[in-house]
Formats: C-alpha cells, structure tokens, sequence
C-alpha cells in the first residue's frame, strides 16, 4: 500500500454518460483499486431515477489526507471521462478549466428531445474540436465501435478504464485495477481484461 | 452491493453510505430488520438481506413501512435488536404508531429507525424534512456527516435506546444514503438471539408487561424524562465537535452532509484560521451547553443545512434562553435568503454564502475560460428529459391508454402516484397522468372522482398503480370503491418488480427478501375475490390491450380492475437475450411524406429509435434497443420490421 503522488490533492475525475451506460461500474472499480492502495476517496453519483435516460455524472475526488464530498465544486475538476459526447461537453461548461484533461468516447447516445425534434444534437466533429480546445489534453476513444467489434457494446467499460489507466493520469498500478476487474465481472473476465487492455493500448499507440 | 460482512476488522472499505448503515447494524448485533423500498433507502435493507442467513438474521420486505415499523417494535418487545429503515415519506406513512410508540416505549431489545430523506426530490415525489418529525414525536435524532459515522452512530444508536427504553432516530440525506466513502470496519457482534416476550417485568409486584399508551399525560411526562436523559447523554458525545480558531470571523453551524460542503468551502476560499465549523451529530435534544458554549466563538453564525431550518430554529431557542447580559450573535441561514430554504446543498452554495457574508471573491477558474466553456455548452449540450428505458412495458401501457381514452371520446383521463410510471406526467407516457402524490393516491382520488356522476361528471377515470405500489397502499382503496360502488378503473401495471427502488420482490413475485420461495399473493384471485371484475392484458398487444380498456370504460358503473402483465425489461434483460432484432427498412420508411408525422420518433420516443436527419428516416439504435418489437405496430407503413433474433 505505499501511497504514491498525487497530481493534486483532492485529484477530481468526473466519469459521465448516460443512464445505462455504466457509470457506477466505472466509479466503483476505479475507486475500489484507490482504497485498496490506501487513499481517502468519496465517489457522488447521480442515479435512481437517472436509471432513465437521463444525464448521469459520478464525481470522485480522490485524496491522501481526508475524506472530501461527493461534490466537486465548480470548475474544479481534473480530469473528465466522458462516455457520451454531449454529455463531456456539458460538464467541461461547469466544471472544466485550462487544465482539464479529457477522454471521449464519441458515440452519441440521441435524447428524447432530440428525436422528438425539441432540441439540436450538435455537429459531432465540431463538438470534438471544442471539447479539445477546451481540454489541456484530451484522448479521443472510440470504446462503443471497438467494443462492437469484440461482440458487445458492453465491453465499452473496460476499454474506457484502461484509456483511464493507460492515460497516466491516474496514480493506478494496471495490475492492481486488474485484480479489482477479475472480483467485479468473475463471468467475462477474459473478454472485460481484452478491453480493458484494448483500452491502455489505444492512449499508448 | 459490496460484501457488507466482512471480517475483517480495522480494514478499510469504499461503501455507500446504505452500506455502511447494514454494516453498522451487524456490528451492533441485530437480529430483526425489517423495510418497504424507497430511494434512497433502499440498500439498507438490500445488503443486509443477502447476508442475512450467513449472519443469522431475519430480514424481510414488508408490505408498506407501517407493518414494517410495527413488526420491527414486535422483534423489540421480545428482547431482540432491530432495525426498520425507510425514506423521507415512509416517516409519514408510521407516524401515528410512532406516536404512540414513543409512550409506550420499546421492548429490551434497542430500536433504530433510519430515514433517509431525499433533498431536491432527486428520487421522490417531493422534498421534505425528517428532523422536526423526530422533535415533535420526542424521539432521540441522529445525523451521520460521513460514512464512517453512519457506521458508527448506527452501532451506538442501538445501546443508546436500549438505555433509554425508547426508540431512536438516525437521519441520513442522498448525498451520504448514495455516496461511497471510506469505512473502516469494527468487529462482527454475533450474538446467540433468544426471543421471549416477557409476560411480567416487576417479579416483585407481580405487575403483567403491557406497551399501552396510557395514562397518556403520565407516559408523556416519562418521555420528557427520556428525552432530559438523552440530552445529557449528547453533551458529552464524540459525534460533536467543532473545527477551526478559538476566535472566528464566522461560526458555521451544521451537520449531515452538510458538513462535508463546509470543509470543502472553508478550504475552497483558505479560510481555517478565520472561519470555525460546529458540525453537530446528535440533533435532537440538542446539547444545549455545548452549543451554547460554542456560539461564543464569532458574532457571525451561519447555519449550513437542506431544506427545513431545524438547527437554524433551535439554536436562536438556545440563544433566547442565554442570560440577558450573553452576547447576541448575527444569524446567517435560510431566514436572512444566505442559504436556500429547498433544494440540496452543495459547496459552491456553502463558497458563495461565506462569501457575500465576508466580503470576498472567488473565482475557481480562469475567467476567460469560464466565458468560453460557458458559451460552449449552453449551445450546444440538448436537454435529456427522463424516459421509461427501451422496451418498457409502461410505454406500451400507455400507447393503449392514450388512444383508448381518444377513442372513447368522452375526455377521460388517468391518476397516478409514485413509480417508473410517474414520468407518464410526461412525455414518456405521453402526458397521460393528470395527479401524482403519495403511494396509492391515484386510486384513492379516483374513488371521489368516481362519485361524481350526481353532480354532472361523466369522464372516465383510470387509476394507476404498480404491482409493488398495489400491495402497499391501494387494497384499502379498492375495497372502498367497491363498497361504495365509486366508478372507475384501476390499471395495475404488473411488472414483476418494485422497478424503481431496484427491483425488490414483493407479495405477488413468491419471493421473499431472503431469496426463500414463499406463497403468491395473486392481484387478480385477490380483486375478484372482492367483487371486481377483473381483466388481465399484455401491453406489448397494442391493439388487445385498447380494446379491452376501451370495452371497460363503455360497460359503466362500479370499480374495476385491469392489470398489465409484463415483465420489467431491466430485470428481462438480465436473464435472456432479445426477442428480436430490430430494424428499419429504408425502403419503406417515407420519413416526413408518410403523413404519421413521424409517430415512431415524435410521439412514440422509444430511445431506442432515432432519426437520421440526413436520409430523412426513422432508424434503430442497436446499442439502446432492446429488441422487444413493439414498435413495429406502431409504423403505419409496416417499415419496421422485426426478426427473431
């Protein structure tokens, strides 16, 4: 358990997406392997009714001194997992700033308003190019397409962890994430570590 | 749900404030709990029930929170340790037993209740406080400010109403309830449980055991006694304390999660050695020295908390009461508009508050940046209203209301109460619900709407309930609408599940919270069992299931009982694969020409159908669809299509 440098501390990672998609999946496996290494971590998800359709967010604020709470304030965050475009576009509006580093998966999930015709999905390449200008650093994941491939959008999880984990942006160990992974999903575990490798891959290629 | 029976002492744990709660309760050797699922609740119970048989506990779902209440006081009266856990509403559901719990007081056996109550509604149909129902009922009040104290405090809160002899209150918010924390975990109490209602408690007067409520004036005097006690007790209790400078600026007052947002805006805006936080864990009776002592700290009080001013009142009662000569502090809260009077709190709000009150500016990124980041994602992030999730059965539910009651023609409409199905308020359901309040109200209201036909009224009415919602609150109703011969339909929308909270069995799935097969309550042997005439459909059968509802409405008079039976897709999916698969034939599908104006996408909104502006067609999404094929009897022009899959 030696504890190693925090970037800064509280280290803030909004994981967003879309009720669903696996956000508490996400949060739960990443802040696992954080206690695990013995660090303070407080994870704020919204769920519940957002089990519909609606915009989730999980906030985890990770540090070595204390317990921190689920909320990060405004404009505070340091690093965005987004797992649905517009989604990553509307926590940058609140909490980014100049030092935010982002990953996208770029596959939009359409709203009800948006098919219903009450709203505007924006043009996907233009939203890539401003979540990029307003991102310090930002990895451009394609985890639905490639989890297609593998043979189930599900896989889409463990490719975006290991984005996260490959990133570096993390003080995670990859083995140590890895034997989380092996307790959470014990049936797919082969498939879940492909992608989750799949996934460091792509942020190192 | 993480492994909440660990044994593994002084090991740390990432849990959800529910979590840590159960975990609590095994720490302190329970033997009986016992709840009715609500958001955010629901995970107490949940984690205990699968480790109840390993820890040799009983733990059931109970039909509503009152039984649960109630049962759980039975475990008490018989010397065991239990625990009833329910949401902000339940609270109202068992007050009038608690407030005759409170005077007969409780069994040797301590009983804990754990309300969790949901600031902005973000789960619940409305927002509310649970605290000054602890102070108006005189019952001992917890509130955890981190995870490892709903531990803690749920472990001591069980010696505490045992030495008491009345039952005992811990007040958790969604914020705790929701969120994961770290835990430290203390050692399992197992315990050898004996239950025994013991028949006489005073072997010297031969006096019988009862739990009565009178001589009411007596037992009321007693609970004050009680109540002294435990204020005495709160003085001295760890859960207490204050942080900061012996001299402040500002004194912030507060408790919950509420304390959590001080520190994180104390620290925000680099302000320990200037602000001092109070954070209080034992609500009520408030420790009135020990409050009193630290107001002295700063001219300047803030009161940080969510919805009701519960600290705010009590410490300006504390204040008044101070000798004439003590120094009378500035009060900032909900009262002065520093600190919202609804909605939840957050540390940007606890930030700007501290800020207006001293003067300061904050800025947490550069300003430039915020404008940009501003503008951007105001033109450009859509809204994403709430849906029922792709293959819902309520969807379908409601398709065949809404043209049931058009082609009925004489302006029916639907009362509704809390579920899944309450978003047919919206859109999801087409705008079909016209009432939402508490469990079971929608049958309960359409009971007097349907005796209106004396006065002119002549609209059908539709009722709807969920399964789980039809044991818990409408039987009553029912039974009173076909007593009184009231006319209207009651619409049960079977799911199988309480969806919502999780997916709980309940009397009608033969299961209980342990996972032991047990008797079926069945809904429709049950309402015919009553008198009603009962019709039992599939909503995926559009066209059946109209035709029945539109049949129902044109026979007249009396109650009646239709029920929609279809399995949760949430809890189909995990078991099996798609049905179908589904597609849309770009050859038949005319996009705007059709004349349906766009049915599929525009009115039906299954998420699971898009529309593909730049071909001008309608489109399946094979990520979101669930392959349940309902909406090819939806398409006038048969383009889509289904295979199996």
């Amino acid at each position: 358990m030696t504890k190693k440098q925090l970037a800064k501390d509280p280290l803030n990672l909004i994981i967003t997406g879309v009720g669903g998609q696996g956000n508490v999946m996400i949060s739960l496996i990443i802040g696992n392997t954080f206690v695990r290494d013995g660090y303070f971590v407080t994870v704020g998800e919204t769920y519940g009714a957002s089990q519909r359709g609606g915009p989730v967010m999980s906030h985890m604020r990770i540090s070595r001194e204390k317990q921190y709470s689920p909320f990060i304030p405004d404009g505070c965050a340091d690093i965005i997992l987004g797992m649905e475009p517009v989604e990553t576009l509307r926590m940058l509006g609140r909490y980014g700033n100049p030092n935010v580093i982002t990953i996208i998966n770029p596959r939009p999930i359409y709203s009800i308003d948006v098919t219903g015709g009450h709203a505007e999905y924006p043009d996907l390449d233009k939203l890539i190019e401003t979540v990029k200008e307003l991102s310090s650093q930002t990895w451009i994941i394609n985890a639905t397409e490639e989890a297609q491939k593998m043979g189930s959008h599900m896989f889409a999880n463990a490719i975006l962890i290991g984005a996260l984990v490959g990133a570096g942006v993390l003080p995670l160990d990859k083995r140590s994430v890895e034997s989380v992974l092996r307790e959470t999903f014990p049936k797919e575990i082969e498939a879940n570590l492909a992608a989750f490798n799949k996934g460091i891959k792509f942020v190192r290629s | 749900m993480a492994n909440i029976e660990i044994d593994a002492p002084g090991t740390s744990h990432l849990l959800i404030g529910n979590e840590s709660i159960a975990r609590g309760t095994l720490e302190a050797g329970i033997g009986f709990a016992a709840a009715y699922p609500g958001t955010p609740s629901s995970e107490i119970l949940g984690s205990l029930a699968q480790v109840a048989k390993k820890m040799g506990i009983y733990v059931e779902w109970s039909i509503n929170e009152m039984v649960a209440m109630e049962a759980a006081a039975g475990a008490s009266f018989a010397g065991i340790r239990a625990l009833v856990a329910m949401k902000q509403n339940g609270v109202n559901v068992v007050s009038d037993f608690l407030a005759n719990l409170v005077m007969t007081g409780i069994g040797t056996g301590g009983l804990v209740l754990v309300s969790c109550d949901d600031p902005s509604a973000i789960s619940s149909s409305n927002e509310q406080d649970t605290r000054p129902i602890a102070q108006w009922l005189d019952i001992p009040l917890v509130e955890p400010g981190d995870f490892q104290e709903a531990k803690d405090m749920t472990k001591w809160l069980f010696d505490l109403a045992e030495e008491l002899g009345t039952l005992c209150m811990l007040r958790s918010v969604t914020r705790i309830a929701h969120a994961r924390g770290n835990v430290s975990l203390g050692e399992l109490l197992k315990k050898q449980h004996k239950a025994h209602f013991d028949q006489v408690h005073d072997l010297k007067n031969v006096m019988p055991t009862t739990f009565m409520p009178v001589p009411s004036s007596l037992r009321h005097y007693f609970l004050h006694i009680k109540i002294d006690k435990a204020r005495e007790m709160f003085e001295s209790s760890q859960f207490n304390r204050y942080i900061g400078p012996d001299k402040a600026d500002l004194l912030i007052v507060t408790s919950g999660s509420c304390w959590l947002y001080s520190q994180d805006a104390v620290k925000a805006l680099k302000l320990s050695d200037r602000v001092g936080i109070l954070k209080l864990g034992t609500l009520w009776p408030m420790p009135e020295n020990f409050v009193g002592k630290h107001l002295s700290k700063s001219e300047k009080i803030l009161f940080v908390e969510e919805i009701d001013p519960f600290l705010e009142r009590n410490i300006m009662e504390i204040v008044a009461n101070l000798p004439p000569s003590s120094p009378r502090p500035n009060f900032y809260g909900k009262r002065s508009g520093h600190i919202n009077a609804y909605g939840e709190l957050n540390p940007d709000m606890v930030i700007k508050a501290i800020s207006i009150i001293l003067g300061l500016t904050y800025e947490p990124r550069d300003v430039e940046y915020s404008k940009k980041a501003e503008t951007f994602a105001k033109g450009n992030v859509p809204e994403r209203s709430m849906t029922f999730c792709a293959g819902c059965p309520h969807r379908a539910t409601f398709w065949a209301i809404k043209n049931a009651l058009k082609l009925d023609g004489r302006d029916g409409f639907v009362t509704g109460d809390i579920g899944c199905y309450s978003m047919a308020l919206g859109p999801a359901g087409f705008f079909q619900v016209r009432t939402m309040h508490c469990m079971g109200a929608g049958a309960g209201v359409a009971n007097g709407l349907g005796k209106l036909a004396q006065f002119g009224f002549d609209q059908p009415v539709l009722a709807v309930v969920g399964d789980s919602t039809f044991y818990h609150a409408t039987i009553p109703a029912l039974i009173n609408g076909i007593y009184n011969q009231s006319n209207f339909i009651l619409v049960i929308l079977d799911n199988s599940a309480t969806a919502m909270t999780g997916f709980q069995p309940h009397p009608g799935t033969g299961m209980t919270a342990m996972g032991k097969p047990t008797k079926v309550i069945n809904m429709e042997a049950l309402c015919r069992s009553l008198g009603a005439y009962v019709e039992v459909c599939d909503p995926f059968d559009l066209k059946g299931t109209t035709s029945t509802l539109l049949n129902m409405m044109s026979e007249g008079g009396g109650a009646k009982v239709a029920i929609m039976r279809r399995e949760c897709e949430l809890v189909r999916a995990k078991k099996e694969k798609p049905p179908y698969r589904v597609y849309v034939d770009a050859e038949k599908c005319i996009g705007e020409a059709c004349g349906c104006d766009r049915l599929c996408t525009r009115v039906f909104l299954c998420p699971g159908l898009t529309w593909d502006k730049e071909a001008g067609k309608s489109k399946v999404d094979e990520v979101i669809c669930s392959g349940c094929g309902v909406c090819v009897s939806v398409c006038p022009q048969g383009a889509i299509i289904r295979e199996a899959a």
